[in-house]
């Protein structure tokens, strides 16, 4: 919380979300697929200006490595730089590739041109940036950003004075006057250096791109030695941090033009990917070609739905589990939770994601840099592996997604120096964290905050199936609070059941229906609890089918409707409808009805029918006008101060 | 006459055991017995009407006791004691047409005429005009006890001496005639009930485009015909059918209307909001329309009106005119609702062993309704067999299918 405080008291911080005058490049449409990494980098950094023409285009001068190197070295920095130069500059683009494989969303990814080996090297500045800034979170995205050039600049730091180092290390205690004002120049060098990744990319063939991955490797060794000299020159720094301060020179306002150019692209970045559409044959094959799950489609799909993954259910698990002891590539631990997924063992969106994290946990734990590789890479790679199979098991939930993204950034942040074991130690323990405080914590917080809004004498409606929800009860009921509930179910999954059946064991008074009585029963209720699988920053509610339904019943009843969601749900996409994402759950569940309908005829009909088809929708998306009010681990807030949430604390979300 | 007291008994019976599912079986089961009662009934030479009346609404009485909720049985009881109002009255005018007492004597004859020349109209239309012209309706005639007074009073008193004259002079051939004829009239009123899905079902082509989806929910054989019969006039078009959840009638639905070729998605009901927005119209059968133009119909529904609402998607109603009750509801939600067993949602004991009836705290109920009822405003139209009405028409439909002084039975 305090670091939160803090990031707050620093305005600049606030100006980037107003300000942002240039539109977007063209290539807007591709940028969100790389992005990940870009959330971290993009919030933070702080010019306002930002209407310099330059910044914005990609220019194709820039494609030949070489030469653009050279250009960075040109116009952003004063000092003539080293050799190291051109390789810093490509393990910018290692860098930025990686970020792509780095994204939660898997399959993309797995499509993506770059093989994971790429990766490797960018990761020790930026890295090391993080490692020892972490305590003001701002600060530390602020010159997160031009990580990926610390190297050469670190080369040059040696001109700089020593008491700039001093300053780093010291803001690694608590504040940093001198920063801010260094943070501005820093953030100058990124544009250029986006920029090239990017129309590398675009341009290069897998050959070139190898060969820019050679000599990154190649440069990767140099950089090391520099950063060793850095980190030499101040002992108390973990690594060669002090790259934020390096740019010094050169601030002219055409700098910082470039900046606020930056600051959108990473904005644009920041934009998680857009899940892989299905209806594109193409990248479906070559998906499908690298999964670990067969998965034979379903004959006859729902034709509103065919950007959603429709799988037949059932035959994977056999498969799977039989090749639980040949599969090395995936961790025993990510392989049980994926095989519990498929299997809907596990279910609720808390439960899932920390199951995925525990077992990364374990992973890690297990997990030994191959020779010759470097940790941060590999094991970027291979998370990007286990989320991919977790992605194939079952389309992760949002909330999954941004637990990746934290653990991403917190691997890539590692500081190089440190030893392998260390490092592990230090991820299993970030995300032991990020479960306590980010999900268990939350929680508690929030059945504080709900239980406040309960009076003596209330009906509570509750839909489904809410871990939140559930303490909360449990809480105001052993508090002595005296309400009834109302417990609202819906086929397939009927997961209310359960709820009902934990509240009835501890006395509470319950009435339990279906979601088509809804209207029937919502004349009783006098408050709405809802769960929550994610909350987008346009204030839409995305979560299990139905709650759309019951949050609109009780609107048309004007009856307050509470949803209970912990922050790290909360995601800065928009959605409008609930048929753009969503998540296609097994139709045969809505297919089979209990007995007293024929089954026989039924499951006929079904298998020789093309005109029949079931559809079992999982998420529906309730508009934000139905919602009084959101309980988060940040307080009670209206649905319009979700991107508030999201754009001030998203680095402390991923940076914790 | 025995039998008759049996055959209701039984049909009370059923009803009370709701034996009989969907208004349209139970509406054509109420006229069929109403028919064998005027049939059996014996009648009295004067104030054969009276009689029939008396005997209709006895029993009437009964089958409204038996299931208050479902409205088609008060509304048939209604209808028949409309028809044997009309009738008589029909009667009396032809006799003192006969006797040319009256200018209106030949626009009666013009009107029986156009009757028997168009066999759809009903005696009771017929009627209904000859009784405007006769005597239009005003809060006395409302507050007078039984027609013929009403009627013979008001018209003229010569009227009245005829008419006693006639029924004097061929008093066995009237009875006969009266009888006869009100059973004419619930046999064209049974036919129209059985009827009533073709004459909806033949408009479905005005409001089905090509490449439409339709939101359907609840199983009515309503909504089955008039959707194939779209789709035999060859446009093609898509359904998502919600299943309905603790009865699953949705599924039946689909199953029939799959057999027919149509292209067809079950989704759970959980999923209309969801769906809705990728809906071109709401299409739902009634179980009851009320004089406000209320509609009550299978549970959920008012979940799918108020998307459809949000969403500016039409929300169509379709309803044969015996589900047309003349009485405005209050509270329908609870007095026009019926609470099924729990069973269908949860397995009888499945909660026992959670339950400490000892501690006294905790307790579990279950509620699943069968009925919901849309308020007016959700309604974009109502789609009858007589064509489609805005719900704000309802009332005068109804005055024409109900004489008000049978409203209160």
């Amino acid at each position: 919380m305090d670091t939160r405080r803090g990031a707050l008291a620093v305005p600049k911080v606030r100006r980037v979300g107003f300000f942002t005058p240039t539109e977007p490049p063209p290539e807007s449409s591709q940028r969100p697929n790389r992005s990940q990494s870009g959330p971290v980098e993009a919030t933070t950094s702080s010019s306002p200006l930002s209407d310099s023409p330059s910044g914005n285009l990609i220019s194709p001068v820039l494609i030949p490595p070489s030469r653009h190197h050279s250009d960075n070295l040109t116009s952003h920095a004063a000092a003539p730089v080293p050799v190291p130069g051109p390789a810093a500059f490509r393990r910018y683009l290692a860098h930025d590739r990686s970020l792509h494989i780095g994204s939660y969303n898997a399959p993309d990814s797995l499509l993506g041109t770059s093989p994971p080996s790429s990766n490797g090297e960018f990761s020790e500045d930026s890295v090391s940036l993080f490692g020892f800034q972490r305590s003001d979170s701002t600060k530390l995205s602020a010159s997160f950003p031009n990580g990926g050039f610390d190297l050469t600049l670190a080369v040059r730091a040696p001109q700089e004075p020593e008491t700039k180092i001093a300053t780093a290390s010291a803001s690694e205690g608590k504040k940093k006057i001198a920063e801010v004002s260094g943070k501005s120049e820093s953030v100058t060098t990124k544009p250029q250096k986006e920029k090239e990744p990017k129309s590398l990319k675009d341009k290069t063939t897998k050959a070139e791109r190898r060969a820019i991955q050679e000599a990154q490797r190649a440069a990767k060794g140099e950089g090391k030695r520099h950063a060793d000299e850095s980190g030499k020159a101040n002992p108390g720094m973990a690594a060669k941090k002090p790259q934020p301060k390096k740019e010094r020179p050169p601030v002219t306002s055409s700098v910082s033009e470039k900046t606020a150019v930056a600051v959108e692209k990473e904005k644009r970045m920041d934009v998680p990917q857009t899940q892989m559409q299905y209806d594109d044959k193409s990248r479906v094959d070559k998906a499908k070609r690298r999964a670990v799950v067969e998965q034979t489609e379903i004959k006859n799909k729902v034709e509103l739905f065919l950007h959603l993954p429709q799988y037949e259910r059932g035959n994977q698990l056999p498969n799977l589990s039989s090749s639980f002891f040949t599969l090395d590539t995936i961790h025993h631990a990510v392989y049980k939770v994926g095989l519990q997924h498929l299997a809907g063992d596990i279910s609720g969106d808390n439960a899932r994601c920390i199951a995925m994290l525990q077992a990364f946990q374990e992973a890690i734990k297990d997990y030994t840099t191959p020779p010759m590789k470097d940790l941060t890479m590999d094991l970027t790679t291979k998370i990007n592996g286990y989320v991919s199979f977790l992605i194939e098991c079952r389309p992760l939930s949002m909330s999954m997604g941004n637990a990746i993204r934290f653990l991403k950034n917190q691997i890539r942040k590692l500081p190089v120096n440190l030893s392998e074991p260390e490092a592990k130690a230090s991820l299993c323990s970030d995300i032991g964290r990020f479960i306590d405080e980010k999900i268990i914590l939350a929680d508690k917080v929030i059945v504080q905050h709900a239980v406040t809004k309960i009076r003596d004498g209330e009906v509570l409606l509750t839909y489904g199936f809410s871990c939140v929800v559930e303490m909360i009860l449990l809480y105001a009921h052993e508090i002595g609070k005296k309400f009834r509930i109302v417990i609202v179910d819906a086929r397939p999954n009927l997961e209310g059941q359960k709820l009902l059946r934990r509240l009835v064991t501890r006395g509470l008074d319950c009435t339990y229906t279906h979601i088509n009585a809804i209207s029937y029963i919502m004349r009783e209720a006098t408050r709405v609890f809802l769960g929550a699988s994610s909350i987008f920053s346009n204030g839409t509610l995305y979560s299990k089918v139905g709650t759309a339904c019951v949050a609109m019943v009780a609107n048309a009843f004007s009856v307050p409707v509470i949803v209970c969601c912990e922050a790290y749900k909360f995601h800065e996409r928009v959605l409008l409808d609930s048929i753009c994402s969503n998540e296609l759950g097994d139709p045969d569940a809505v297919a089979n009805i209990p007995s007293f309908i024929t089954k026989a005829k039924q499951s006929k009909m079904m298998d020789n029918n093309k005109n029949l088809q079931f559809l079992n929708l999982m998420y529906d998306s309730t508009p934000s006008e139905y919602i009084s009010m959101i309980v988060s681990d940040y307080g009670m807030i209206p649905p319009t101060s979700i991107p508030v949430i999201v754009r001030e604390y998203r680095r402390e979300n991923l940076l914790l | 006459m025995p039998d008759v007291q049996s055959m209701v008994a039984e049909f009370v019976n059923k009803l009370r055991k709701r034996k009989i599912e969907g208004s349209q079986a139970t509406a054509k089961c109420t006229v069929e017995l109403l028919r064998s009662v005027i049939s059996h009934q014996r009648v009295p030479h004067a104030n054969q009407a009276a009689a029939l009346i008396d005997a209709v609404k006895a029993v009437g009485q009964q089958l409204v006791a038996a299931n208050p909720v479902e409205l088609a049985v008060g509304n048939v009881v209604r209808r028949v004691l409309h028809i044997i109002r009309e009738e008589d009255l029909s009667l009396t005018t032809a006799a003192m047409a006969g006797l040319d007492l009256l200018d209106a004597s030949d626009d009666d004859d013009i009107d029986n005429c156009k009757g028997i020349g168009y066999p759809a109209m009903s005696a009771a239309v017929v009627a209904a005009a000859a009784r405007s012209t006769l005597r239009p309706p005003s809060l006395q005639t409302l507050l007078e006890g039984t027609p013929e007074s009403a009627t013979v009073p008001y018209t003229s008193s010569s009227g009245a001496d005829s008419e006693s004259k006639s029924k004097s002079a061929d008093k066995s051939s009237l009875t006969r005639k009266l009888k006869h004829d009100v059973i004419e009239g619930v046999n064209q009123l049974i036919q129209e009930i059985s009827g009533c899905h073709e004459q909806i079902a033949e408009q479905a082509i005005e409001h089905i485009h090509q490449n439409e989806v339709i939101l359907t929910l609840g199983s009515s054989r309503t909504v089955l015909e008039f959707l194939c019969a779209a789709k035999e006039k060859k446009r093609s078009f898509r359904v998502f059918v919600a299943e309905g959840a603790p009865r699953y009638q949705g599924h039946l639905l689909a199953k029939e209307l799959v057999a027919r070729g149509l292209q067809t998605t079950v989704i759970t009901d959980s999923a209309v909001f969801a769906m809705i927005s990728r809906v071109n119209m709401v299409i739902i059968g009634a179980h009851a329309v009320m004089a406000n133009g209320g509609v009550i119909g299978p549970v959920g529904v008012n979940m799918a009106a108020l998307a459809a609402k949000k969403h500016a998607v039409p929300f169509v109603v379709l309803a044969g005119s015996h589900k047309l009750c003349p009485l405005y509801p209050h509270n329908p939600e609870v007095l026009l609702n019926e609470l099924r067993s729990p069973s269908e949602l949860l397995d009888f004991g499945e909660f026992s062993d959670c339950l400490d009836f000892g501690a006294g705290s905790g307790s579990l109920q279950v509620v699943n309704p069968t009925f919901d009822y849309v308020p007016p405003n959700l309604v974009s139209l109502f789609i009858t067999d007589t064509g489609g009405h805005n719900p704000s028409y309802m009332y005068r439909l109804i005055a024409d299918y109900y004489s008000a002084d049978d409203l209160v039975m």
